[in-house]
């Protein structure tokens, strides 16, 4: 997860005086009968590093293609640096695309491919070269500026493709899955890459990906979509930590979901209710964002890490809830904990390897406690 | 090499050796051979009963006059290049015609593809020498073309296209379309539509994007094409012969001419031998062309 240093908070969208790069009113894509986005709004700030996240067929790409040109809304309105780009084609917005595919011109050199788009607004000859030589600097590929894309390497074509994108400074840059076609190590180097020139060369990116890591890694903000529609928006943080819904917690990382039944507990924090989610079950104390009535079905989700696993009940926590491992997956630095409850309901538990395996406390078929905080999972009434 | 390997190897090798190399080194050998009245009607021949004596009387009985005779009589060499003017003519012409057949095809839904492929094939299923025919009903003074234009009031008098280098051209067109329009639709079908979106992207017209991108990615099939079409058309026949009449000049039916009407079969020998000549440098340029694409796509 990016951490923002806490002396230059990046948070535009929390000033209401910050004014959008890019608007997304009510936007709608109608495919004839088969909605590909329902209703969007969307604000995007200046030199942000947004990320639209979703499985495939959610309509991110669709979204994507809207900024770009590509295709235009059926129903909304898009506004790019305050002007309607309704009208406005792709070659005369100050946007550019980094495509899935690289889409890079097979018959033109790395050089040429880069220039490609600076001799299109007839820039003068001095003033392309140095942009050019500029970009390969950028991405370290002044070795390589002769060949032909198909004499270099997947990793390579990457960096020749977004080289080419950034090449005429576009106010927005979008990535269409840009890191798809890497595996997976030189996915994870990329992506810090990736940051570092957006960080330095200040412009606006936007990336689709259906990889919730990679989003959460580049993304100062991300946007969780399904079936066409916006779940939520948030910082990586957030959305990990205050999922809205039960989509949105299920899709990032790992999550335990427990249904049940609130009833506000009075007396307790502000918020605090109790859910009751099975027979013999002692219910779960959590606290409510939103106010709940009585009886109301909700769900609790909480992440594996915050539960500790144990043989007597942690009594400095709040919840506890007795039952018998399952399953063990031994990640090296962490172990993952299935555990059954006597309701039947199924409890992950992550904790960390501090003891060397050998000497490790808990295994197959042992009954422990599961420990876990009033404030350690959120309540979701969707 | 295992013998499974040489066998099979050896099937292309023998298959071109018996019925392209052989019958071409008859040809070769006719042609340095004088004219007579007899049969064959061509002399010397080798009699190899009288061992090498005999053959060294036959290679010295072999000349060149034939080939001296091609140079002398300008009939010949104006044959040769007005055949390919009109080769060269009507390959541009095709690709004119192809081009955006092959385009529009490309761009078309995927759904259609297969009709329109088979459209394109369609009229092999009917034979060349009717399909020619056909256009005398049609290019004829009296034919369906000139009778529409009068209907339409755009002549007053027929317009006279057939019998002369007109008809052949459009005859060569139509005939060899399909040849052109099979590469270029192919190299086009190939060709992945977000290059083109990338090129508007970063700012081209869709024109310039045309221009740019989508054109030189074509490349490949267009010389392809133009080999396929040049190349027979340089030799072609039927169709100067159908639709040409006699004053158009092409080194098909100068050939025809010696061989079936003069009996003249060492000087039609030599016109076969210097046409193949001719021929060889495009085909060796296609060649070349096919290899670098399958290098550039490996």
């Amino acid at each position: 997860m990016a951490q923002v240093k806490p002396q230059i908070v990046f948070d535009p969208w929390n000033d209401p005086k910050a004014k959008p790069l890019i608007q997304c009113r009510s936007i709608t894509k109608r495919f004839g009968d088969f909605t590909a986005i329902d209703t969007i709004d969307l604000n995007i700030y200046e030199k942000e590093f947004f990320a639209l996240l979703g499985p495939s067929g959610c309509g991110k790409t669709t979204l994507m293609r809207m900024l770009a040109g590509f295709e235009t809304p059926t129903e909304g309105k898009i506004t790019i640096d305050g002007q309607d780009v309704a009208q406005v084609p792709p070659n005369k917005r100050a946007v550019n695309m980094m495509f899935q595919s690289y889409a890079l011109f097979p018959h033109l050199s790395v050089w040429e491919n880069i220039a490609f788009g600076l001799k299109r607004e007839h820039a003068p000859k001095e003033r392309i070269e140095e942009r050019v030589a500029e970009m390969l600097r950028l991405t370290r590929l002044e070795k390589f500026a002769r060949r032909k894309p198909h004499q270099i390497s997947g990793g390579q074509r990457q960096r020749v493709a977004l080289a080419r994108s950034l090449a005429k400074a576009p106010k927005l840059l979008l990535l269409d899955e840009p890191l798809g076609a890497l595996d997976k190590k030189l996915r994870q180097d990329t992506q810090f890459e990736l940051m570092d020139i957006q960080e330095r060369t200040g412009t606006t990116f936007v990336i689709v990906t259906h990889d919730q890591e990679e989003a959460m890694t580049v993304a100062s903000r991300v946007a969780v979509m399904n079936a066409g529609e916006i779940m939520q928006i948030a910082t990586p943080a957030d959305i990990y930590e205050q999922p809205n819904s039960v989509y949105v917690a299920d899709f990032i990382g790992d999550v335990n979901i427990i249904e049940g039944n609130a009833s506000p507990v009075s007396g307790g924090p502000e918020g605090a209710i109790s859910i009751a989610y099975g027979e013999g079950q002692d219910p779960v104390q959590a606290i409510a964002t939103s106010p709940v009535t009585e009886g109301a079905k909700v769900f609790y989700a909480i992440r594996p890490e915050k539960i500790t696993v144990s043989h007597q009940p942690d009594p400095d926590r709040a919840n506890h809830a007795f039952g018998k491992i399952i399953d063990i997956a031994y990640l090296g630095n962490i172990s993952t904990y299935r555990v059954q409850l006597a309701n039947g309901q199924l409890i992950s538990a992550t904790m960390t390897n501090a003891r060397r395996l050998e000497r490790r406390a808990f295994t197959w078929e042992d009954e422990v406690w599961l420990s876990w905080t009033r404030t350690a999972g959120v309540v979701l009434t969707k | 090499m295992n013998l499974r390997r040489l066998l099979l190897i050896s099937v292309p090798y023998l298959w071109l050796t018996a019925l392209f190399l052989v019958p071409f080194l008859i040809v070769v050998k006719i042609s340095l051979s004088t004219t007579a009245i007899a049969i064959p009607p061509y002399t010397p021949t080798l009699d190899l009963a009288q061992g090498w004596a005999g053959f060294k009387d036959f290679l010295s009985q072999l000349s060149f006059d034939n080939f001296t005779f091609l140079t002398q009589d300008d009939l010949y060499w104006k044959a040769y290049l007005s055949s390919l003017q009109i080769a060269a003519l009507s390959t541009l012409f095709t690709l004119i015609v192809a081009y955006p057949i092959a385009y529009g095809m490309a761009r078309a839904p995927d759904e259609w593809r297969p009709t329109l492929l088979m459209l394109i094939i369609l009229p092999f299923w009917t034979s060349f020498l009717i399909r020619v025919y056909a256009w005398m009903g049609i290019l004829s003074d009296e034919g369906l073309l000139n009778q529409f234009l009068l209907w339409l009031g755009v002549i007053s008098s027929p317009l006279h296209i057939m019998n002369t280098s007109k008809a052949v051209y459009i005859g060569i067109v139509y005939t060899y379309l399909p040849f052109m329009i099979l590469p270029i639709y192919a190299a086009l079908d190939k060709m992945d539509d977000s290059l083109n979106e990338a090129a508007v992207d970063l700012g081209a017209s869709r024109l310039s994007a045309f221009w740019l991108v989508t054109l030189p990615m074509s490349r490949p099939g267009v010389i392809a094409g133009c080999f396929l079409v040049f190349i027979p058309a340089l030799g072609e026949y039927v169709i100067p012969q159908l639709l040409g009449g006699s004053k158009t000049l092409m080194i098909g039916k100068v050939l025809w001419d010696e061989f079936f009407s003069n009996r003249d079969w060492p000087v039609a020998s030599a016109v076969a031998v210097v046409l193949l000549v001719i021929l060889i440098v495009p085909i060796v340029l296609f060649q070349r062309n096919q290899q670098k694409q399958q290098e550039a796509e490996s």
